[in-house]
């Protein structure tokens, strides 16, 4: 497959999830905002979206002032913002447009209407669109893409590199989700374990579409700890890094069958699964949950590269 | 301006083979004339075949006009186009291989030596080089009007890269997706065979050090290409990669390309890209499109690139005059397809005769295309009337001029109806070790009343165009 386009379905796929964690992220502040506010920092929940969604210096240039309505602007709609859930919508699009080919028509169609109808919501009256609406809509859209993907699509390599891209932006995506957690917390230590941090932390798997997946596996009290283990360790979440990483290694040993050859990615793959799942919580919280994640981002963007250097480059490495 | 043609009347009767088109265009209710007409719009957005005009801005996602009251030949009709189209296919790459080699068209006098050694188009690169089976233009657009039952024009010749084929194909996939009774009633030919018959000419062409089966790339300049489609489309049908030229890169004596399982060897290359940005150690050194080192390849027959470089030179204006000799001189064989009358504005009388006569004339730019700067005489203000013989005055050797011809007419859904629209005519013909002829073309339909400017980037549509089987 030429490399060219192995890319193109690669960013697709990125650009697909990424949409959809943006929609979430946003779910996420709006959520913990409508929390009574005790530690005077009633504007950190939207300030932290901003820093997780790592697109805070392009906001505070062009709004300054964090509100609501900025941020919403700022993260669905606004094209400026590359990671905008317009912006990635649109960009998938024109990424499956370039390899219109390689798609099937169900793709193809359901990447299209996203973008037609991403457009057209754009022109609605901002005051009757609430952040769940947007949410969904972003959510609807992605599925049906990711559904089509799944149900439609040749299983060639193409098909691989989509999943990769798929995996690789959810491996990223959901230790940003959590790393909200980190910045909401941060003015105010002292609350962790407290009935709000509990609150707060449901957020998050609120925003994942998981509270009763996380009911049925763990029942009970909702906890830092239990929350931690099911999107980090645990590999029957849909979102955890684990899962995510699990995927992505599938994925690139179907390649390096297919090829005949493992790869550098390959490897790293591989790395990233075992470093994941000897893991225990309390190592993460040894290493601070903030810093773990970190690392990790770290990792997903070196195995990134790694990739692109692997299959995308043309130099086949 | 003599009576124009209407396809489908003769002598007030309906002409064989528009018969029973009348009847299904009167029993068709206005409301599911509408809905038939939206729903062959949202085919083709769904399809994603749309088109971007040059200069005028706008959305790149343009849908062409599609009318659907088809373009009818008869079988005998046909088989004489067709004889004439394959006859001038041949002859133009009969001159190509000659004015390429040894230029004896020239020696001989028949055609100026100026025209083809100065001409732009002329690639002092291939020179002394014949490529595979000596053709030069595998796919050979010539566009034709008719202005009466037994009588038909070329306007110009493509041996370039002409486009719309994908247009034919669609078209034909849209009708009969909406009206199959009509291909129930009538026995139409297929021309959904093209994109093989394309393939089978590329693996026909591949050079001489390619072994094993050829590996067939479509070069496009990307995808904010107005004809983007096009080359995905094709490029999809026939089962091959659509490259950029970032893509493609030259190693040793081959041209390869970046695959995700490492670098892959090229054979053929059926560029749609102009040959300025080819290669830019050789043409243009500011192409961004192109492979540095290709026409190294190519001359040392490492890859073949469809059609070549320097093709050009057959299909300029200028040369168009001639091509009825080529076919004499080449082929010993008399054209059975005529020219339209030219007048060359660089020489004297006639340019004499084109400034006087400009209201009853058409002038063309000698490189123009895409029906940008073109005078229509009868159609035209007095103001651009006097623009163009300032024009002409200044820069003759730039301006051709023909008699405006009656174009004819086809019937065509307009607001009130079925009306007359007039159109012309591009069939695609294959050139490689056999000359191939799919039974169809393109049909462009002028859709403004009484207009004879059919391009799509001036208000003009598209139709299915079809070839009644013989018996």
């Amino acid at each position: 497959m030429l490399s060219r386009t192995a890319e193109n379905l690669y960013w697709l796929a990125r650009y697909i999830e990424r949409a959809e964690t943006n929609a979430r992220l946003m779910e996420v502040a709006a959520r913990n905002a409508l929390l009574p506010d005790t530690g005077g920092g009633m504007r950190n929940e939207w300030q932290s979206v901003l820093h997780a969604s790592g697109t805070k210096q392009g906001f505070d240039e062009k709004y300054g002032d964090p509100v609501q309505r900025n941020v919403e602007t700022h993260m669905f709609f606004d094209r400026d913002n590359p990671s905008s859930v317009a912006s990635c919508i649109h960009q998938a699009r024109e990424n499956g447009r370039i390899v219109r080919t390689a798609l099937t028509t169900q793709v193809w169609e359901a990447l299209n209407s996203a973008s037609a109808e991403m457009t057209e919501l754009g022109r609605q009256e901002r005051s009757r669109l609430s952040t769940s609406d947007m949410k969904d809509f972003a959510l609807r859209h992605m599925a049906q893409v990711r559904g089509a993907i799944l149900a439609t699509q040749l299983r060639n390599d193409g098909y691989d590199f989509m999943n990769i891209g798929h995996y690789l932006e959810r491996a990223d995506s959901t230790a940003r989700i959590l790393d909200v957690k980190y910045y909401v917390l941060l003015p105010n230590v002292a609350m962790v374990g407290s009935g709000l941090d509990n609150y707060q932390w449901r957020t998050v798997l609120h925003a994942m579409n998981a509270q009763r997946a996380f009911a049925w596996v763990y029942g009970g009290e909702v906890t830092a700890s239990k929350i931690v283990d099911f999107l980090v360790l645990n590999d029957q979440a849909p979102r955890s890094l684990i899962s995510s990483a699990q995927g992505l290694l599938d994925h690139l040993e179907r390649l390096a069958r297919q090829y005949g050859r493992s790869s550098g990615a390959t490897a790293r793959g591989r790395q990233m699964v075992a470093r994941l799942s000897q893991m225990t919580v309390a190592d993460i919280f040894d290493e601070g949950l903030h810093d773990f994640l970190q690392s990790h981002l770290r990792d997903v963007l070196d195995l990134g590269s790694e990739i692109s250097a692997s299959y995308l480059s043309g130099e086949a490495r | 301006m003599p009576d124009t043609f209407n396809e489908m009347y003769q002598g007030g009767q309906v002409r064989a083979p528009y018969r029973g088109l009348e009847r299904w265009a009167d029993e068709m209710p206005d409301e599911l004339r509408g809905l038939k007409q939206s729903e062959a719009e949202a085919l083709f957005r769904r399809i994603g075949i749309t088109f971007a005009v040059y200069g005028e801005g706008g959305s790149p996602d343009r849908l062409i006009p599609f009318d659907m009251f088809p373009r009818v030949f008869a079988a005998e009709e046909w088989a004489k186009l067709e004889r004439g189209i394959k006859q001038r296919a041949r002859a133009l790459n009969a001159f190509l291989a000659d004015v390429y080699d040894r230029g004896e068209i020239v020696r001989a006098g028949r055609i100026p030596a100026h025209l083809v050694y100065q001409n732009d188009a002329f690639e002092i690169a291939v020179t002394g080089f014949t490529p595979p089976h000596g053709v030069f233009s595998h796919v050979v657009g010539i566009d034709l009007v008719r202005v009466g039952p037994d009588e038909f024009y070329v306007l110009e010749d493509n041996c370039r890269t002409p486009s719309g084929v994908s247009y034919m194909l669609e078209n034909r996939e849209i009708m009969m997706r909406m009206f199959p009774a009509l291909f129930q009633e009538k026995r139409i030919a297929p021309v959904e065979t093209y994109p093989q018959q394309l393939k089978r000419t590329f693996d026909s062409v591949a050079p001489q050090k390619c072994e094993g089966p050829p590996c067939v790339v479509v070069l496009t300049p990307g995808h904010f290409n107005s004809a983007y489609y096009e080359h995905s489309f094709l490029a999809d049908m026939m089962g091959v990669e659509l490259v950029e030229g970032s893509d493609l890169f030259v190693e040793g004596d081959f041209c390869w390309m970046k695959t995700t399982e490492g670098p892959k060897k090229v054979d053929v290359i059926y560029r749609r890209i102009d040959d300025a940005f080819l290669d830019p150690l050789c043409f243009r050194p500011d192409s961004m499109l192109g492979v540095p080192g290709l026409m190294n390849v190519y001359r040392s027959g490492g890859v073949t690139i469809c059609s070549a470089p320097g093709a050009g030179v057959a299909d300029d204006k200028a040369i168009y005059t001639f091509v009825p000799e080529m076919v004499r001189f080449y082929l010993g064989e008399e054209p059975i397809l005529k020219n339209v009358p030219t007048y060359q504005c660089a020489k004297d009388d006639e340019r004499r005769y084109v400034l006087e006569n400009l209201p009853e004339l058409v002038v063309k730019e000698v490189h123009g295309s895409g029906g940008y700067g073109m005078l229509v005489g009868p159609k035209a203000s007095r103001d651009d009337i006097e623009l163009f013989r300032a024009k002409i005055e200044e820069e003759p050797h730039n301006y051709i001029a023909q008699p405006t011809l009656a174009l004819s007419a086809c019937p065509t859904f307009v607001a009130e109806g079925v009306a007359p629209r007039h159109v012309d005519l591009r069939p695609y013909c294959l050139v490689g070790q056999d000359v191939v002829l799919v039974p169809g073309g393109l049909t462009r339909v002028a859709l403004k009343e009484g207009s004879l400017v059919v391009n799509s980037s001036q208000g003009g549509g598209v139709k299915d165009t079809w070839v009644l089987a013989g018996e």
